[in-house]
């Protein structure tokens, strides 16, 4: 291994490697997988001069901190959160040299929930099927970080960022997630369709890179039985048998037999990607563009 | 045929049956691989098949009823054999289902020839169909915590090859070393939706002794080879 390489300090609570995930497989039960707030990682991205498809770490609530053993240039965006280089304050969202050897820490999130972490050049794990990312549903790609890994980094492509701080969007107080009902729709009561678009929800505890998890009022079905095995769509609002609506994420099935009651805008998974326990959801229907 | 909007991109394409579904898959392939059809994935499942990632999911919707869509032919001239050792533990709870013998499983089993309508669970997980429908078996009542890597299994219409360990219900009947995943090989899958396989018997049961190489699969039985053959088909 090349000494452009990080070791893991602090893996933290879940940190992943993510790129844009790997697409064009769902048909072999492949799920995309990729970074599960894609304008944070590219932005990360940007702001060290990579490549939109480079990989970044995907850190969840509690950050990580590692150590590079050659000098690197970094930023850390997504969920807003303290950034120190051994012990110094650095800024989140701009570019920051780390010197080989200085301990890079990306703390606990002040709101939101994953923080992105980019290295000029990318990390350089082996791709699976075309993409670096970490896959916790099938087991593809990376494992998620351990402390004592070692993580090797790519070349940095010498260009350099032409911004040195971009504004990104809070993490949600309230989640609103825009949905075109259906794909079956139809499998639930007219006042579960009208409790879906109106009450409120939460989220969550149980919610992960697979699906948001939601808590709130049960959606009542119309139609009993079993839905035979059918393709899921990035979005998919999945109604498991506790009618509690779960919103398929980057790392979700790519098939499954509980009816899907909706479909949210994939503009709005990024916000849901940030939205920490207990934030309130709702779901409004904004019919299809 | 009924094509119902998924989302912004998508379409959840519903058919009669799964034979439909194949056929429609096959012919959506056809229609990819001519440049007539703009699409992320085709992703074909029980009776249904998505399409997603559509540049213009209106279009499509509206031009699926008039497609022609040929039906599968009947008999495939390539079809993937994978050896079987048909020793799984739930091989008599299956064998009571069906009304017959334990060694007649295998032999029905390995006598057919099987589809992939689809894949799910996990990567390389082939729902394959094939079975006539009079065998169908219902899942486990208790599902294991750990089936083993390459366990041949059934439930419902379908037979299915566990890729890796993994928790599961269905019915274990026999297990393979064939490499059902490895993501640095070339397919990485080696079951893919429309593929055709069968079952070959690793080792005959320990009654009728198969020579002096038991554990060597047989060499390509096609039907009409009455000396390769299993007894009893």
């Amino acid at each position: 291994m090349t000494d452009r390489a990080f070791a893991v300090v602090r893996a933290g609570a879940l940190t992943t490697v993510q790129d844009l995930g790997r697409p064009g497989h769902a048909h072999l039960g492949v799920p995309r997988s990729g970074a599960l707030d894609p304008p944070a990682a590219l932005l990360v991205n940007r702001l060290v001069g990579n490549a939109p498809g480079a990989a970044v770490l995907e850190t969840t609530l509690t950050g990580c901190a590692v150590r590079p053993r050659r000098p690197v240039t970094v930023a850390v965006g997504g969920a807003p959160c303290p950034v120190t280089v051994d012990g110094r304050p650095a800024p989140w969202g701009a570019p920051v040299r780390v010197p080989a050897g200085a301990l890079l820490d990306i703390g606990t999130a002040l709101s939101g929930v994953r923080c992105y972490v980019a290295f000029d050049g990318g990390v350089a794990v082996e791709p699976v099927l075309g993409s670096r990312s970490t896959d916790l549903l099938s087991g593809l790609g990376p494992p998620p970080l351990a402390d004592g890994a070692v993580l090797p980094l790519g070349s940095p492509s010498g260009t350099y960022a032409r911004v040195d701080t971009v504004p990104q969007p809070a993490p949600p107080r309230e989640l609103v997630l825009r949905v075109a009902l259906g794909p079956r729709a139809d499998w639930f009561t007219r006042a579960a369709l009208e409790t879906f678009t109106t009450r409120a929800y939460r989220v969550s505890s149980a919610s992960n890179r697979i699906g948001l998890r939601t808590e709130g009022p049960a959606l009542e079905r119309a139609l009993q039985g079993e839905l035979p095995s059918e393709g899921m769509v990035l979005g998919a609002v999945q109604v498991p048998p506790d009618g509690r609506p779960v919103v398929f994420l980057a790392d979700h099935p790519t098939t499954g037999g509980y009816p899907v009651v909706a479909v949210v805008r994939e503009a709005d998974l990024a916000a849901a990607a940030q939205a920490a326990p207990g934030t309130p959801v709702r779901f409004v229907r904004a019919g299809r563009r | 045929m009924r094509a119902l909007p998924v989302g912004e991109g998508a379409l959840l394409v519903e058919l009669a049956d799964g034979t439909e579904a194949q056929a429609l898959h096959a012919e959506l392939l056809r229609r990819r691989a001519a440049g007539t059809l703009r699409v992320r994935e085709i992703v074909p499942a029980a009776r249904t098949v998505l399409l997603d990632g559509l540049d213009e999911p209106d279009r499509v919707r509206a031009e699926l009823p008039g497609w022609e869509i040929p039906p599968l032919p009947e008999r495939a001239e390539a079809v993937l054999e994978i050896p079987v050792r048909y020793d799984g533990p739930d091989l008599a709870d299956v064998a009571a289902h069906w009304g017959v013998s334990v060694p007649e499983v295998a032999r029905i089993h390995a006598a057919a020839e099987f589809r992939v309508a689809f894949c799910g669970f996990a990567p390389g997980f082939g729902y394959l169909t094939g079975l006539p429908e009079r065998y169908e078996v219902p899942r486990r009542a208790t599902p294991r915590t750990s089936v083993p890597e390459g366990s041949v299994a059934l439930a419902g219409p379908y037979t299915g090859v566990y890729p890796r360990a993994s928790p599961g219900g269905w019915q274990l009947i026999g297990s393979t070393d064939a490499v059902l995943w490895d993501h640095a090989r070339v397919p990485a899958a080696l079951l893919s939706p429309g593929v055709r396989v069968r079952f070959v018997p690793h080792e005959f049961p320990p009654h009728e002794p198969l020579g002096d190489a038991p554990f060597e699969p047989p060499v390509d039985p096609p039907p009409a080879s009455p000396g390769r053959a299993p007894e009893g088909r």
